[in-house]
């Protein structure tokens, strides 16, 4: 088995009295596209300026393939940033900007320009290298700053929410393309994020950030579909947390659950159910028509709301209106329950 | 390709009442420079009369070849070096750690810099008088070159202060990330992004040192600098077309590099001011 891309082991950094990060434990695969996703102040991007070097830890250590680099200033280490404000430096060219670190290396001029070209190749912004920043756009900047983090072949690349400000359309592409690139370079990248979808989209594994700890770490698919506390429920995907006497009724167990609203079905109430399934009985009592899909909020008996998803696939909005106020039948999978404790 | 109306509203000619104020104005302020200009080549030599009876050249090389000129010349223009170079790199240091560091009095430290410029210069002179006899330093061209600098490094310390506040705080962390240390960082990223401010408060606080009177009047021993040589011709009515040159030159030395770096403030759309 490889080594680790990064260790973290019992990390802390306290500011005076407040703990921005508390005694992390954290391991990132070698090649992984690794998503640090939290609110902000949840320590998320104290965690990523920590590999990077420009925060050293209070306590703990942090170790990069093996080698403990938590006292080592940030020049010395074989990582690379993408900044928020991607950090460009205005009065350089790009070509120039993307070079830097190998003009740092003392690499000769006309050998750092070519590789710089090559590298916005593979950005996809071929020909841009004689341009100044300030004649690029948002999305363009992006990927110079990309790529000037690239050409120095980093052991792990350090994404700060580079796509937080772009707009809709452009992040999604860009969400692919990073994606694209990753699996071209196979470098480990750590991208930090507040937007859960951004992080489901492109991650191989997620770890959900809160106050200063990981609440959980896991792929995409486990995060959402067996989130382990009620922070993570709520925060990927929509809350539908149950627990006490409804819950006793429903599974059998005072434990506090979570199911996802797309899985749960609404039902007659003479449907057949099968063994496999838990039941609760409510009233709809809002609908809203999504187009796509409708969101139904249902109050269960004994109280308690349970938010239901169902895609429009035969029904219209005039049809779906049509059950506010009505008592229904709710059925899911069991394995789609996760108990999240708290 | 007039497409935009509101592009418009900026050619809307002025009122006739507020040009011929502001031409007025511009009047008020020029007149007297035009004079001195005008009297440099009066060949009237001792009164100034109006109209000029005729005009010479006579009096430049005359003025040029003076030698207490070249000499008070010389030892302002040496202060006025010195005083920038030292109001470079104080005011710079001063201005990075009042934006890289939060500290204790730092809003204090920041208020205290700006003091000798706000400060009426008979305070500061004053002051500069007592603190050097106190000390027991004999007044000579050094204590003038530091009297100058107090007021030379706020106009520094402006400038820089205002140029990192507009410049994205990640760079020097950018640039640290791809491998440069703090020196490289700060000649390869952190001085070409203040180049144009440290040149410009260069600019400025040359100009204010090369024609200070009050500051120097207390910090001198013997010296005298061009501004006080000047003054003290005045008072010796046959000198009195040299010194009219010597003051056209004064103009030409100080009011260039200030229409300079106006233009380098300009292009670099600083908002930053620090004149007196």
């Amino acid at each position: 088995m490889s080594e680790p891309a990064i260790l973290f082991k019992n990390v802390s950094r306290h500011f005076g009295e407040v703990k921005a990060v508390d005694n992390v434990q954290l391991e990132v695969k070698d090649g992984e596209f690794f998503s640090m996703l939290g609110p902000s102040g949840s320590g998320k991007t104290t965690c990523l300026r920590m590999i990077a070097g420009f925060d050293r830890p209070t306590a703990g250590q942090i170790f990069l393939y093996g080698q403990d680099v938590s006292n080592l200033p940030p020049y010395e280490r074989p990582v690379n940033t993408v900044f928020q404000d991607y950090a460009l430096f205005p009065h350089m060219t790009i070509e120039d900007n993307i070079a830097y670190g190998l003009m740092i290396k003392g690499m000769p001029k006309s050998e750092r320009v070519k590789k710089a070209n090559e590298t916005l190749d593979l950005v996809r912004m071929p020909g841009y290298g004689k341009r100044k920043p300030s004649q690029l756009s948002g999305g363009q900047r992006q990927r110079v700053a990309l790529a000037r983090a690239l050409i120095n072949h980093p052991k792990v690349l350090l994404l700060d929410e580079p796509l937080g400000a772009l707009d809709l359309k452009l992040r999604q592409q860009m969400q692919v393309e990073l994606k694209n690139i990753q699996r071209e370079v196979g470098i480990t990248f750590i991208f930090v994020t507040h937007d859960q979808e951004e992080a489901l989209t492109m991650s191989d594994r997620i770890a959900v950030f809160n106050e200063g700890n990981i609440e959980q770490v896991g792929t995409p698919a486990d995060v959402y579909e067996h989130p382990s506390t009620p922070f993570v429920a709520g925060f990927v995907g929509t809350s539908n947390l149950i627990a006490g006497e409804v819950a006793q009724r429903i599974t059998g167990s005072p434990k506090r659950f979570s199911v996802r609203p797309e899985k749960i079905r609404l039902a007659q109430m003479d449907d057949q159910i099968e063994g496999d399934m838990f039941v609760a009985d409510g009233i709809v009592r809002d609908v809203i028509y999504l187009g796509l899909y409708t969101r139904y909020l249902v109050e269960l008996e004994g109280g308690g709301d349970l938010v239901v998803i169902e895609q429009n696939l035969r029904t219209s909005s005039i049809d779906v209106t049509k059950i506010k106020n009505q008592k229904t039948r709710l059925l899911w999978k069991k394995e789609h329950v996760s108990y999240v404790g708290g | 390709m007039r497409s935009k109306p509101s592009a418009e509203s900026s050619n809307e000619r002025a009122s006739l009442p507020l040009t011929l104020s502001a031409i007025g104005a511009l009047l008020f302020l020029h007149i007297p420079l035009w004079l001195i200009f005008l009297y440099s080549f009066t060949t009237d030599e001792s009164a100034y009369t109006f109209p000029p009876p005729a005009l010479t050249l006579k009096w430049i090389p005359q003025a040029i070849q003076n030698t207490a000129m070249q000499d008070t010349l010389f030892l302002t223009l040496r202060v006025a070096v010195l005083a920038t170079v030292a109001a470079l790199i104080l005011g710079t240091l001063a201005a990075a750690a009042v934006y890289r560091f939060d500290f204790f009095g730092k809003e204090a430290i920041s208020f205290m810099l700006i003091l000798p410029l706000a400060l009426p210069g008979i305070v500061t002179g004053i002051a500069m008088r007592s603190a050097i006899s106190l000390l027991h330093i004999p007044f000579t061209f050094w204590t003038i070159v530091i009297g100058h600098a107090t007021f030379c490094v706020v106009v520094v310390y402006n400038n820089v202060i205002a140029r990192f506040r507009r410049s994205s705080n990640s760079m020097i962390e950018a640039s640290m990330d791809l491998g440069a240390n703090s020196f490289q960082t700060f000649w390869h990223v952190v001085l070409p992004n203040i180049g144009t401010a440290l040149m410009a408060g260069a600019i400025l606080a040359f100009s204010l040192s090369f024609d200070e009177v009050i500051v120097t009047t207390f910090t001198a021993g013997n010296q005298q600098t061009l501004p006080i040589w000047i003054f003290s011709q005045m008072l010796k009515p046959r000198n009195r077309p040299i010194t009219n040159v010597t003051a056209m030159l004064v103009v030409l030395i100080t009011a260039l590099p200030i229409m300079f770096a106006q233009r380098i403030v300009a292009q670099t759309s600083d908002g930053e001011g620090g004149s007196k």
